[in-house]
């Protein structure tokens, strides 16, 4: 493999005295679409300002390319950012704001308008060269920020959520736009955001963060089926998560004693676990299975079950969601999401009316309690 | 304004005799006097107290009257040169007021707007005493004697300049400068690019501000004017003491004329200025 484009190591920074973002080390490889993940205030927004070289970092090393950032300051990392607001030049027709980093390396004007030209093309704006800024519409405005980073041939374009300030039909478009132009110029990109759909979406790598540290970096889909912590679980899609013990290892299924429902179940997602562990079982909603209560199930599919009487019943369109009671138990309802495409789904069950919940051996995923 | 909106205003006043009665007084109040003066400009009387026929003799009068020339020249060189100090000045102090927080921030800004609370008059008495004790030369050549003048001036406009400047920097997007920065700008393209365009409407609305107030002013200039650096107010005045002639408001009346003719460009480029830096 390649020696990674970006590489963070012990990355710190402190503002009244309080770390936002905390021993971050990451490394990002060239052509990848990273994103970086995480709650409003979690430090991502400051980690890309941290690499930007808007902000400098109390402790740690930035290295692009293999040469040290710390001593160049932002108007000479080969790094261009496109801004949550755009940050577009209220003053500068499209085609000024878009060269404006070419005239500032001191290149020819026709030179500039022909590299203009061809940048529009990429992001689909051609023949708006003269327009102002307030003459365009959000989704423009946001194509001209990116068309202007992008302009500039910088090793890694930044984007801090660059779709919050869409409407959601726009965000739409754009989501697939963005990766598909990240796809054709081929240059690396790091994105902020905490939207998870987004995130899952669109991204090659994700780097979950949650308080300035980083919680897990995986591929999308890695994320969802094993996050490595609860934070992950259920910051990426719902998750129930049930607290147990461990009670018996074999070669690759663990069981364990769920002491949230008083029921052992088998899984076999993961086994690197010890007996009398303190595990969590994370099961998505969509990989339990709702049954009648007298139909005696002989699959070996619905090894693990639990008995609970039906709360609620919520209707989404394609999906419906189901929030079931563990009788006796403290324990917050399990979720369960169905596909509508059974007439009878909901005329089946009756709120009230007890259900048996079923998952299979590999749907629950095992994480450790500290 | 399309026409249902006028008829709308129309309406609303014609309901509301009150408002048109308000207004219109408050219009005569402030308008007849200066209407009077500009009209017995015209008058063909010395004395100037009854109307007696229709004449230009006193604005020909006033063109060859060179003492009063050249306090008119005077008047607008030391408005000219206040208004870039003031400008100049004015956008430090606001730059330094809106970006860096220092020790004694809330005593500096205190300071800085005492020329705007103080009476006029205190000013001047305080640069007279001042020009004084330093032992200012009297006997400089022309644009240099004015010097003096310009000083005083400068002092009690500049705060209004930065007071107008700070509150156009409140509203300057702070990633458009990270975004330059991003782009390769250092500080002075910056400056450049980011903040001078948007900057313009409050650099033209402040610069009209220091001219008008330096143009017209009367107090201070009074109290540090020499006889070979007469301002055009001041010049007005003296003239009042022997007797109220037509061409004492012929004078008055291109006063007018200029400070109506300097707002007027200012307020057509800042609408210009402004058009273009409106973004969504």
């Amino acid at each position: 493999m390649n020696a990674p484009l970006i590489s963070l190591q012990g990355l710190s920074k402190e503002f009244h005295g309080k770390n936002v973002v905390e021993l971050v080390d990451l490394t990002v490889k060239a052509g990848e679409f990273y994103g970086i993940l995480g709650p409003s205030g979690c430090g991502k927004t400051t980690l890309l300002r941290l690499i930007a070289g808007l902000e400098q970092p109390s402790s740690g090393q930035i290295i692009i390319d293999g040469l040290s950032m710390n001593s160049v300051p932002a108007n000479r990392r080969p790094v261009n950012t496109v801004f949550q607001s755009y940050a577009i030049f209220p003053h500068m027709s499209l085609e000024e704001n878009i060269g404006y980093g070419l005239k500032l390396k001191g290149i020819a004007p026709e030179k500039i308008k022909e590299r203009v030209g061809a940048i529009l093309d990429i992001v689909d704006l051609s023949g708006l060269e003269r327009r102002w800024p307030n003459e365009l519409s959000g989704g423009q405005l946001q194509r001209v920020a990116l068309a202007r980073a992008l302009i500039m041939q910088p090793k890694v374009v930044l984007l801090d959520e660059p779709l919050a300030a869409l409407d959601a039909k726009l965000r739409e478009i754009m989501k697939y736009e963005l990766v598909k132009i990240q796809k054709d110029v081929g240059i690396t990109f790091i994105m902020v955001t905490h939207d998870q759909q987004e995130a899952l979406s669109m991204m090659d790598k994700i780097a979950v963060m949650n308080e300035g540290k980083i919680q897990q970096v995986d591929q999308p889909k890695a994320l969802y089926e094993w996050p490595k912590n609860s934070f992950v679980a259920n910051f990426i899609g719902s998750a129930n998560c049930l607290m147990g013990t461990v009670t018996k290892v074999e070669k690759d299924r663990t069981y364990v004693m769920l002491t949230d429902i008083n029921q052992e179940i088998i899984s076999t997602a993961n086994n690197n676990f010890r007996v009398k562990d303190s595990v969590q079982a994370i099961i998505r909603p969509e990989k339990m299975k709702l049954q009648d209560i007298n139909i005696s199930d002989d699959n070996k599919d619905n090894v693990n079950y639990v008995v609970g009487s039906l709360l609620e019943i919520i209707f989404h369109g394609g999906v419906s969601t189901f929030r079931i009671a563990i009788t006796d138990k403290n324990v917050e309802p399990l979720v369960i999401s169905q596909l509508n495409d059974v007439q009878q789904t909901k005329a089946k069950y009756k709120i009230g009316s007890n259900v048996k919940v079923c998952w299979r051996v590999d749907a629950a995923t095992l994480i450790p309690v500290p | 304004m399309s026409i249902g909106k006028l008829i709308t205003v129309v309406k609303f006043r014609l309901r509301n005799p009150w408002l048109n009665i308000s207004l219109l007084a408050t219009l005569l109040f402030f308008y007849t006097p200066i209407v009077v003066l500009i009209v017995f400009s015209f008058n063909d009387s010395r004395r100037n107290i009854v109307w007696k026929g229709f004449t230009f003799k006193y604005y020909k009068k006033l063109l060859s009257n060179e003492m009063l020339l050249e306090a008119f020249v005077n008047s607008l060189t030391i408005a000219l040169i206040t208004t870039i100090l003031s400008l100049l000045l004015g956008v430090l102090t606001a730059v330094l007021l809106w970006r860096f927080k220092f020790p004694l921030k809330p005593l500096y800004q205190g300071i800085i707007m005492v020329p705007v609370i103080v009476p006029e008059i205190c000013i001047g008495i305080a640069f007279l005493i001042f020009f004084n004790w330093i032992g200012w030369p009297s006997d400089l050549i022309w644009p240099v004697s004015l010097a003096k003048i310009i000083f005083a001036h400068s002092l009690f406009c500049f705060p209004f300049v930065a007071i107008v400047i700070r509150a156009r920097l409140i509203g300057l997007n702070g990633e458009c400068e990270e975004a330059a920065r991003d782009l390769g700008a250092k500080g002075w393209h910056i400056f450049r690019d980011i903040w001078v365009p948007h900057l313009k409407p409050s650099f033209i609305a402040g610069g009209l501000l220091a001219f008008t107030l330096s143009l017209d002013d009367f107090v201070i200039t009074f109290f540090t004017s020499g006889p070979e650096t007469i301002t055009l107010p001041v010049k007005i005045y003296s003239m009042i003491r022997f007797s109220v002639t037509p061409e004492i408001n012929a004078a008055s009346t291109i006063l007018i004329i200029v400070t109506i003719f300097s707002v007027g460009t200012a307020i057509l480029l800042q609408k210009e200025s402004l058009k273009k830096a409106s973004a969504k």
